[in-house]
C-alpha cells in the first residue's frame, strides 16, 4: 500500500464512513431527546454523552472534508510532466483521457467535491441547536423538523459524495509516495 | 417579526425562545446557497475561478469553501447577536433556509450548473 491509498482510506473509509455510520445513533437520539417529556426523562448523563457524540461526529466530519480538500484533492488533480504516458498517479487526467471514464470527473468529482460540504455545515448547525436546546427541543416543533431536515440533507450529501470517492477511486485510485506493507504474504 | 404568544416553556417554566435555533438554521442554508453559488461562478467564469484559487494544489474549491464558510459562520453570528431572546416565526425561517439549501445543492449539481451555464 502507498502512503497516498492509505491516506485516501483514512479519509474516505475513516472520517468519512465513520461519520456516515454515526447518522443512526445521531437520528434515534435526536428522535429520543425530542419525545422525552423532560429532563426528568432524559438525566444529564444521557445528555453529556449525547453532546459528546454530536461534537465527535462534526468532527469527523470536518476531518473528512479538511482531509479531502487539502491532502488527496492535490494529488487527485496534479498535473502529469508534459508527455508522460503512464497516468496511473495522475487521477483526474487519466479519468479525462478516455471518454468512457471522463464523466466520473466531470459529473462524480466535480459534484462530490462542493456537496460534501453541505454535510458538516448542517450537521454543525443540528449540533449546536440540539446541545444549546436540549429536552426542550420538543417544545419547538418548527425547529424540531428543521433539524431534522438539515440532518437528513447532511446525511445524503455525506453519502453522495462517499458513494462517489468510492468509485472515482475504483476508476483511478490515487496512488504514489512511499510503498508500506501493512500485511506480509504467508509462506 | 416577534410573536412570544407561541413562546414554549422550558422546564422551569421560563419563556424559551427560538431565537438562536432560527439564527443556525437560516444561516446553515446561507452557508450552503452560497457555497453552492460560488461552485457555480467559478465554474461558470475563468476570472471568478482564478480569484478563487486561496491554496494552488486545491484550486478553486478552497476559495469556494472558505468563501461559503466564512458567510455561513459570519451570518451565524450577526443573525444570532440580532435574535437573541427572541421568538421568531420559525415556520417562514425554515421555508427559507431549506430553499436556500435547495438551491445550493442544486447549483453544485453538474447537470444544473451547465444548463444554466447554456451548455
Amino acid at each position: 500500500m502507498t502512503f497516498r491509498e492509505l491516506v485516501t482510506a483514512l479519509h474516505g473509509m475513516g472520517f468519512g464512513a465513520f461519520f456516515l455510520l454515526a447518522f443512526s445513533g445521531a437520528l434515534f437520539e435526536l428522535h429520543r431527546v425530542c419525545t422525552s417529556k423532560g429532563p426528568s426523562d432524559t438525566c444529564k448523563g444521557d445528555l453529556r454523552l449525547l453532546r459528546a457524540y454530536l461534537i465527535a461526529m462534526c468532527v469527523l466530519g470536518w476531518c473528512a472534508v479538511l482531509s479531502g480538500a487539502y491532502i488527496v484533492y492535490p494529488w487527485y488533480r496534479a498535473h502529469p510532466p508534459a508527455g508522460l504516458a503512464d497516468l496511473a498517479e495522475y487521477s483526474q487526467r487519466k479519468l479525462l483521457s478516455s471518454p468512457a471514464t471522463s464523466g466520473w470527473h466531470r459529473f462524480g468529482m466535480e459534484w462530490k467535491e462542493y456537496v460534501a460540504w453541505f454535510a458538516p455545515i448542517a450537521m454543525t448547525m443540528v449540533a449546536y441547536v440540539i446541545i444549546h436546546y436540549g429536552p426542550d427541543l420538543a417544545k419547538h416543533r418548527r425547529v424540531r423538523n428543521a433539524v431534522f431536515v438539515f440532518a437528513a440533507a447532511a446525511f445524503l450529501a455525506a453519502g453522495v459524495a462517499g458513494v462517489l470517492g468510492a468509485l472515482i477511486n475504483k476508476n483511478a485510485p490515487v496512488q504514489g509516495g512511499a510503498t508500506m506493507i501493512l500485511m506480509g504474504g504467508t509462506k | 417579526m416577534n410573536d412570544r404568544r407561541a413562546e414554549p416553556e422550558g422546564p422551569s417554566g421560563a419563556a424559551v425562545p427560538n431565537g438562536a435555533a432560527a439564527a443556525a438554521i437560516l444561516s446553515a442554508g446561507a452557508g450552503c446557497f452560497f457555497l453552492g453559488l460560488f461552485a457555480w461562478l467559478g465554474d461558470a467564469f475563468h476570472a471568478v475561478a482564478r480569484f478563487l484559487v486561496f491554496y494552488g494544489p486545491t484550486g478553486p474549491l478552497s476559495g469556494v469553501t472558505t468563501t461559503g464558510i466564512l458567510i455561513w459562520l459570519a451570518s451565524w453570528g450577526i443573525l444570532a447577536k440580532l435574535w437573541r431572546g427572541k421568538s421568531l416565526p420559525m415556520g417562514i425561517i425554515s421555508v427559507v433556509a431549506f430553499m436556500l439549501l435547495g438551491m445550493g445543492v442544486l447549483l453544485t449539481f453538474p447537470p444544473f450548473g451547465d444548463l444554466l451555464q447554456g451548455k
